[in-house]
């Protein structure tokens, strides 16, 4: 029998704020996390702008042991994470005695793997890189830092699907707890913020250069954006069975009703409005409901025109004009492989607090935008039900359908 | 100071070492006295050993082996073995 599957704490590290309540404040008040960074311009980067959070110092936290194979993807997501279980009223005893999962999101490595093989050219020995950098290196370093920081017993592996990584994460952790593997599993997405894990990308040309007006430069949907803006951080989710939640007498948020999926098998880095309906459409026949009882999409829209417009067209033949729908995207850049999780998180922020986040910078609509309902400022409403949207290179697509219990 | 920059005398070497032992591995500088188990005040593992011989070739610019670790039980073992290989 399928156990109904919620979610009871949640957790986020992000340029929006380095708590819950500093990114309520933040997703109300439609402020962008984007700065200028000069450094990004130094080293050689086509666009200086990025999300930015600051490394946190966990000496406060952690053993000098714990800590030595964290870089900032785990870094992060230990700060997220740390704050999620509290939300969930689960401590470590708690943890070491019952079965608990992790399923995290995460695609990249770059900068301690840069730092370890830079180590290693300057002192010709493979010794001095230090203990610390295979656990930093490697791609599952969220989870295998978190896994023994936390004592969890359940399921624990790592999730890389480009910028649907942490979405799929999520759905992951919610098969495996409504097939009646699991009770409960830590799910997420984490992004390292460095010039090396960017650069790459910042090559392909296809950030934003609106380098004079850092906050007014990612504009999804709008007819004159010109590109996206990388960002990061690290986003928790706490998925339960409904029936472990009420018996430990765990907050209950919201009720996961629906997981889609799919794959374009096409272009590698360009979306398929194909693709996402049936993402979209395998969510909502999952999730038992008609399109008009979604009362929100939190869009994946990036503020590129291809993906964005592709999104839109997406939406509008699933759905049509009516329903309200943002890119916190707009606010935060691309959290790339955090997304999809930090995404869930400000979801439930929103449907907690019962407001709609605004799509900042959305001024002008293009042909595509302008066919579907693109709320541009705070919006105080009720919301029952929200759907998330997220998709990655490889044409990996992940939708996932929110309810309030 | 870096022991081959200016020479160093066994002295020296003992209270830098002190220095940067107590601040990585995070204990007590007053623990780390000859006649103390090194492997125990510094609560090592496997892996610290890695970092160990990393700390020393950065500070002391000695680089050990895994072999050199089975002759140290004490710092005072570890002080006569570092000054062997500075020719202290």
């Amino acid at each position: 029998m399928s156990q109904r599957v919620v979610i009871t704490g949640i957790g986020i590290y992000s340029c929006l704020g380095e708590n819950l309540e500093e990114v309520a404040k933040s997703l109300y008040a439609g402020k962008s996390g984007i700065i200028f960074d000069q450094s990004r311009k130094d080293f050689g980067f086509r666009s200086a702008l990025t999300g930015m959070v600051k490394e946190p110092d966990l000496k406060n936290f952690l053993s000098r042991r714990q800590r030595v194979g964290m870089h900032q993807p785990a870094i992060y997501a230990y700060m997220a994470t740390k704050e999620a279980l509290e939300h969930s009223g689960l401590d470590i005893d708690f943890l070491e005695k019952t079965e608990t999962g992790i399923i995290y999101g995460n695609d990249s490595t770059a900068a301690s793997v840069v730092e370890a093989i830079d180590k290693a050219k300057e002192k010709h020995d493979t010794t001095l890189i230090g203990s610390g950098a295979i656990f930093q290196n490697m791609n599952s370093t969220v989870n295998m830092n978190l896994s023994t920081i936390f004592k969890l017993k359940g399921i624990n592996f790592t999730l890389s699907a480009a910028c649907a990584s942490g979405s799929h994460s999520i759905g992951m952790g919610y098969l495996m707890i409504s097939q009646g593997l699991q009770d409960r599993v830590i799910c997420g997405g984490a992004q390292e913020i460095n010039a090396a894990s960017m650069a790459s990308f910042d090559g392909l040309g296809t950030f934003s250069v609106r380098e004079s007006e850092p906050a007014k430069a990612s504009r999804p949907f709008d007819r004159d954006r010109d590109g996206l803006i990388p960002s990061g951080g690290a986003a928790t989710v706490i998925l339960e069975s409904y029936e472990s939640a009420i018996n430990r007498g765990a907050p209950i948020l919201a009720e996961l009703i629906g997981y889609g999926f799919s794959s374009n098998g096409d272009h590698i880095s360009n979306p398929s409005i194909d693709g996402q309906i049936r993402s979209l459409n395998m969510a909502l026949k999952q999730a038992g409901i008609q399109t008009n009882e979604v009362d929100y999409i939190n869009a994946h829209a990036t503020s590129t025109p291809v993906g964005d417009g592709s999104e839109a067209r997406a939406i509008f033949e699933v759905f049509g004009e009516k329903v309200p729908v943002s890119s916190t995207k707009s606010m935060t850049g691309h959290e790339c492989w955090m997304a999809g999780a930090s995404e869930i998180v400000y979801s439930i922020l929103m449907m907690q607090n019962s407001f709609i986040a605004p799509n900042i910078n959305f001024e002008n609509p293009d042909e595509d935008s302008a066919k579907i309902n693109i709320i541009a400022e705070t919006r105080e409403q009720n919301m029952d039900c929200v759907l998330s949207n997220s998709f990655g290179f490889g044409g990996t697509n992940s939708t996932l359908i929110l309810r309030k219990v | 100071m870096h022991a081959n920059d200016v020479k160093m005398s066994l002295d020296e070497v003992i209270e830098e070492t002190r220095d940067f032992l107590s601040e990585e591995f995070e204990v007590d500088r007053n623990l780390i006295l000859p006649e103390n188990n090194l492997k125990d005040t510094l609560d090592l593992d496997s892996l610290d050993y890695v970092d160990l011989v990393v700390l020393i070739e950065e500070n002391l610019n000695v680089k050990l082996t895994g072999e050199d670790f089975k002759e140290i039980s004490t710092f005072g073992d570890f002080y006569r073995l570092v000054g062997r290989k500075l020719a202290l």
